[in-house]
């Protein structure tokens, strides 16, 4: 009855809907965050360009590109899986998906996939219009892609840990305004942490955005600010921790089987 | 017979609150079975245990032989619930949905087919590229149903299938859950309408405050509870002097129509010489069968 085919076909289904669920809005789920990752861009270069050079030879709109791409994939990785499942538990339509022989681990692996999915599809877009302005360089393309997946894994899992958790859309802004906001502004998107005071340095290394930022940009020009081995541990670690903590969440039931 | 579902023992309790104590039921495979109660007797605790979206505090539920919850995914194979509130997708269409239904229980392209059919039989083959949010509250409950059957299961469960649905559909409904049922599925219905069980199931369960009070076939439930009654029509001032000329026998009066519940059909030829005695006129007079509403108030207690 339930063999490995019609799981995968379950998997494959609801992976299928996640991804068209955000590209029927995508004008609300893609260009509203790539206009505003772009409006950062022009206004932040517009200003500072010039004036600042955080890398040496690396112009500051372009220091600024990898950042703004790897803000946006994070925000909108977590969008993904926090939006639809807040969505579906406030319609009631989450029941459409508890009463199937879908696993806590298909479940798992779809929402996250399609997370990831938006959010480096987001990002890319950014990237695309941000090339028009400056050329970008790519020292090590397999670092931005293991930067993309994992940090937009770590993202989804966290969306689907907030999706689970919350049952009020305000509850799920809270998590926007006061955890991701904060924590991806000052992650080091618009400076390099060497141009903080010591004792900021050590606060923002306590941020694992920091890590995924640094590392991210690490595989544009080849420099950072820590070694990109060493974020790319802790973000590894973050995920693993994450996706452990939400595989829990979903096969003990919590807050969605009574 | 293969029991299609079976209630070992089930208990669920919420604190302090048991909203099911204790219950042990089996519905055989092809039965249409009715499970009543008021509001609170813990019917939709029930099936929301059996559809795995409650876990019980203690016992074992199974369907079709399959564990809910150590074996979750054949026994959610074999079932097709069809929940109580009217929910959707916003962001798809009828098909759309539907097929994603499908999908979920591993069923691919090659089941495209039949959801198309259940889109016909449902009468909502119009409506299969409109977006679920243009659907009617009927339309709405259409594809409720016709999202628990994509998957072809052979037991259907209905929680309330026809609260809120105007009198036509409610009879189209009731056809085709008739159709299902003759087709060979298995039926479960929740109702609050006594005569929605009445009509369509084989057997029924009376629900009260988590336990079954009631467990049998409509048939000798409506014998065992209910002798026939006698309805006459009386030219009659005082309800009162009734009383005390037909003593032993209870009545109910509504405007000049007397009902009287008869424990033997001897009663018939008491009550009319005791009228004839006391020179009451009988202007007209019918015998009534007791109906499940009457039985359902006698063991439950309450009003439906």
């Amino acid at each position: 009855m339930n063999n490995l085919h019609n799981q995968l076909i379950g998997t494959w289904t609801l992976l299928k809907k996640e991804l068209l669920r955000f590209w029927r809005v995508a004008f609300q789920t893609v260009a509203a965050p790539v206009i505003t990752g772009i409006l950062y861009l022009l206004i932040f270069s517009h200003v500072l360009d010039g004036r600042v050079e955080v890398y040496e030879g690396v112009p500051y709109m372009a220091f600024l590109i990898p950042g703004l791409i790897m803000m946006s994939l994070l925000q909108n990785s977590f969008s993904n899986s926090s939006s639809s499942l807040i969505q579906a538990k406030v319609m009631g339509n989450i029941v459409f998906l508890l009463l199937t022989p879908l696993s806590y681990i298909q479940l798992f692996f779809s929402f996250l996939v399609a997370s990831i999915a938006r959010g480096i599809f987001v990002g890319f877009c950014i990237y695309l219009i941000a090339t028009l302005y400056i050329d970008l360089p790519i020292e090590h393309p397999w670092i931005i892609f293991l930067f993309a997946v994992f940090g937009g894994g770590l993202m989804g899992a966290f969306g689907i840990i907030a999706g689970v958790w919350a049952h009020r859309f305000d509850q799920m802004s809270a998590f926007g305004n006061f955890v991701i906001m904060p924590l991806s502004m000052l992650s080091g998107v618009f400076y390099s942490i060497h141009s903080l005071p010591v004792s900021w340095q050590k606060v923002s290394q306590l941020n694992p955005f920091f890590y995924m930022i640094d590392g991210f940009r690490y595989g544009f020009f080849g420099q950072s600010d820590v070694s990109p081995y060493f974020s790319l541990s802790i973000v590894i670690l973050f995920f693993i921790v994450l996706s452990y903590g939400t595989i829990q969440m979903l096969k003990s039931g919590y807050k969605l089987r009574g | 017979m293969k029991k299609a579902i079976s209630f070992k023992k089930v208990k669920k309790s919420y604190g302090q609150l048991k909203a099911v104590n204790g219950i042990t039921l089996s519905i055989e495979e092809g039965e249409f079975f009715g499970l009543l109660g008021p509001n609170g007797a813990g019917k939709s605790t029930l099936i929301n245990m059996l559809a795995g979206l409650v876990k019980p505090t203690s016992g074992s539920i199974s369907a079709m032989g399959f564990d809910v919850i150590k074996d979750y995914q054949n026994a959610r194979h074999s079932l097709g619930i069809v929940p109580q509130e009217l929910v959707f997708d916003p962001f798809f269409n009828l098909r759309e949905m539907l097929r994603f239904q499908a999908g979920y229980f591993g069923k691919g392209k090659s089941n495209d087919a039949w959801v198309d059919e259940v889109i016909e039989r449902l009468d909502l083959k119009e409506k299969a590229s409109t977006n679920m949010r243009m659907l009617s509250g009927g339309m709405k409950r259409r594809a409720l149903i016709a999202q628990a059957l994509v998957h072809r299961p052979p037991v259907i469960v209905l929680d309330e299938p026809t609260a809120g649905v105007d009198v036509e559909l409610r009879q189209k409904l009731w056809a085709f859950i008739k159709e299902l049922n003759v087709e060979g599925h298995t039926i479960v219905l929740t109702t609050h309408y006594l005569e929605e069980a009445e009509a369509l199931c084989n057997r029924v369960a009376m629900l009260r405050a988590g336990k079954v009070v009631a467990l049998d076939t409509t048939t000798n439930l409506l014998k065992k509870f209910a002798a026939k009654n006698l309805k006459l029509r009386l030219s009659l001032e005082n309800a009162f002097k009734l009383s005390s000329i037909i003593k032993g026998i209870k009545f109910s009066a509504d405007s000049d129509f007397y009902t009287f519940e008869l424990k033997k059909i001897d009663d018939i030829g008491k009550i009319i010489s005791a009228l004839n005695k006391a020179s009451i006129e009988i202007l007209d007079m019918e015998t009534v069968d007791q109906d499940l509403e009457n039985i359902f108030l006698k063991l439950t207690g309450n009003k439906v």
